[in-house]
């Protein structure tokens, strides 16, 4: 690498700064149109890499590109064509070859009547990346490195698991959208709901694998909720009449808002209730409120959007003891009528509690603590012992927190339940 | 004349030694010329690795897919088609209709495209190189 005019150390850097920026803001783009046009997965990711590579040596000799998404696009194009005419294993190979080598040669033309195709492929490559017939952790993985554009290495420590391991995973799923032909498109309209549900689930599931990382696994996974964000962002640009993806992209930031105040110095816990509310994200939470109102105006109601709202009305209480429990406790009934799942009948139960009293809640966790699927359910022992303990019955909320601490895996809870163990026994 | 459906099983990894395609090669070939000329093949194909397997059930009027070969031992293999698809989407639409996905299973493999009956893939690439 030398540079012929200029201070060669500078030019260097910024080159490198504007590669490293590329990478962050272009590569999904990239990646996504040339997987249309070549019909790999695999050999697009090869031939994106090569581009970047190429880019760390062009740049800082030649300097940074005006456009450097449309730089990186033929290139990336070029080197894909290069690959196929060495790799006869690809299926199809004679026609993506004359395809690229048609674009390659009219550029500007294919530039200009692609316009709409290309707004297109990120969200083409969103849906093969979450398709259901890839299990989900591959969904995951493969929706981190091909569209949040973490390398396997960073997924690999996020997910808790060896790098070849990982690797292994990502390579298995992209071999089985090439061998089962995993179709490269946005699904029609009659299967897009269950699609986008899909989709969804994907996105906030990667942001709560980040949200509830325990002690010391923190700082690795916490960047998982930066990137869930980022993802329901997008989502929300490439389909914004989408109310259920502003509900995503609502409830992801009002909760990340919360994250700087979820542990102590010590790395302790801290409950909502005794959370430094001056820690929490007012821009974010700004962003989130937004996003919300966006989501409500499409007036497609749905179980983000009524999370988020709950999520809202937390976060817009100035201290615990102004929460407004009687809508939270209704918005998590209408949850409960789109998701009866344990999780929101065990939140509703805690906010009718709240709202109407311990006894309420206590009937309503009364069904959940009689079925037996859910004897080892960790949350719902931890909320009995609670709304114990505030029904004044010492002994049964012991024997609940006991149960709870014997069942949490997460050594931050852990702590904070035996510390109210301890405090039910001194009161 | 009665059909018969061959189920052929391999080691998931077999070694270097099993599958030496070299010396074997001839004789799938001599194989497949022989049923056809005598009329005997009915269908035949390779399928891709178990991995690239995907099973659908339907419960409830709920479809449920899984990633990966079926592997409920309770069940037995009952039958099979090899339908045409564009692609995975539509094959996993058709699978769906089976009455059996509601309380067995449908396995979807995809089949390897023979290179000795479709040539002409590849002349063209070298063409267009």
């Amino acid at each position: 690498m030398s540079a012929t005019r200029g201070h060669p150390d500078v030019r260097a850097e910024s080159a490198a700064a504007a590669a490293a920026a590329a990478f962050r803001d272009e590569r999904a783009a990239v990646l996504a149109t040339l997987i249309r046009h070549v019909g790999d997965f695999q050999l697009a990711e090869d031939a994106v890499q090569d581009a970047f590579a190429a880019a760390l040596t062009a740049w800082p000799r030649d300097g940074v590109p005006e456009r450097p998404g449309a730089w990186l696009t033929v290139a990336a194009r070029r080197r894909a064509i290069d690959r196929l005419r060495r790799d006869r294993s690809v299926a199809d190979r004679a026609a993506r070859l004359a395809e690229l080598v048609r674009l390659d040669t009219h550029d500007d033309e294919a530039a200009m009547s692609e316009q709409s195709a290309i707004a297109d492929d990120r969200l083409r490559l969103i849906f093969t990346c979450c398709h259901p017939a890839l299990d989900l952790a591959s969904r995951e993985a493969l929706t981190l490195r091909a569209l949040g554009g973490l390398t396997t290495r960073e997924i690999a420590r996020a997910f808790l698991t060896s790098e070849p391991a990982m690797g292994k995973r990502i390579v298995r799923a992209k071999r089985k959208i090439a061998d089962a032909a995993i179709p490269y498109r946005v699904p029609a309209d009659d299967e897009l709901p269950d699609r986008l549900r899909g989709v969804l689930r994907v996105v906030y599931l990667i942001f709560n694998e980040g949200y509830a990382a325990a002690e010391g696994e923190r700082l690795v996974r916490g960047e998982l909720c930066a990137e869930a964000v980022r993802l329901g962002r997008l989502l929300c640009e490439l389909m914004p009449d989408e109310a259920e993806a502003w509900g995503l992209y609502a409830l992801m930031l009002l909760h990340d808002s919360r994250r700087a105040a979820r542990v102590d110095a010590a790395g302790r816990y801290v409950a909502l209730d005794d959370q430094d509310r001056a820690l929490w994200d007012r821009e974010q939470i700004a962003l989130g409120l937004h996003a919300l109102e966006r989501a409500v105006r499409l007036r497609m109601p749905g179980r983000y959007q009524l999370q988020a709202a709950i999520t809202a009305l937390h976060v817009q209480a100035a201290d615990p003891d102004v929460t407004d429990w009687r809508q939270i406790a209704g918005l998590y009934g209408a949850l409960a009528d789109l998701d009866p799942s344990p999780v929101v009948q065990l939140n509703r139960a805690a906010a009718v509690a709240f709202a109407d009293g311990a006894g309420d809640g206590l009937d309503l966790l009364a069904p959940l603590l009689a079925d037996p699927k859910l004897a080892s359910y960790q949350p719902l022992h931890a909320t009995h012992a609670e709304l114990l303990r505030r029904a004044g019955d010492t002994d049964r909320a012991a024997q609940a927190f006991a149960r709870a601490i014997e069942l949490s895996s997460n050594t931050v809870e852990r702590a904070e339940l035996q510390r109210r163990l301890a405090a039910l026994r001194v009161a | 004349m009665p059909n018969y459906m061959m189920l052929l099983y391999s080691p998931e990894t077999p070694t270097a030694e099993q599958a030496d395609h070299a010396t074997e090669m001839p004789k799938w070939i001599a194989l497949n010329e022989e049923w056809e000329r005598a009329g005997s093949l009915v269908a035949n194909g390779r399928l891709y690795p178990v991995s690239s397997a995907t099973t659908i059930r339907t419960r409830d009027g709920e479809t449920e897919l899984t990633d990966g070969p079926f592997a409920v031992t309770k069940e037995i293999l009952a039958g099979y088609y090899i339908l045409a698809c564009a692609d995975l989407d539509e094959a996993l639409k058709q699978a769906e209709r089976f009455p059996i996905a509601r309380y067995g299973s449908v396995e979807v493999r995809p089949i390897m495209d023979d290179p000795t009956k479709n040539p002409v893939g590849d002349r063209a690439a070298a063409a267009a190189a």
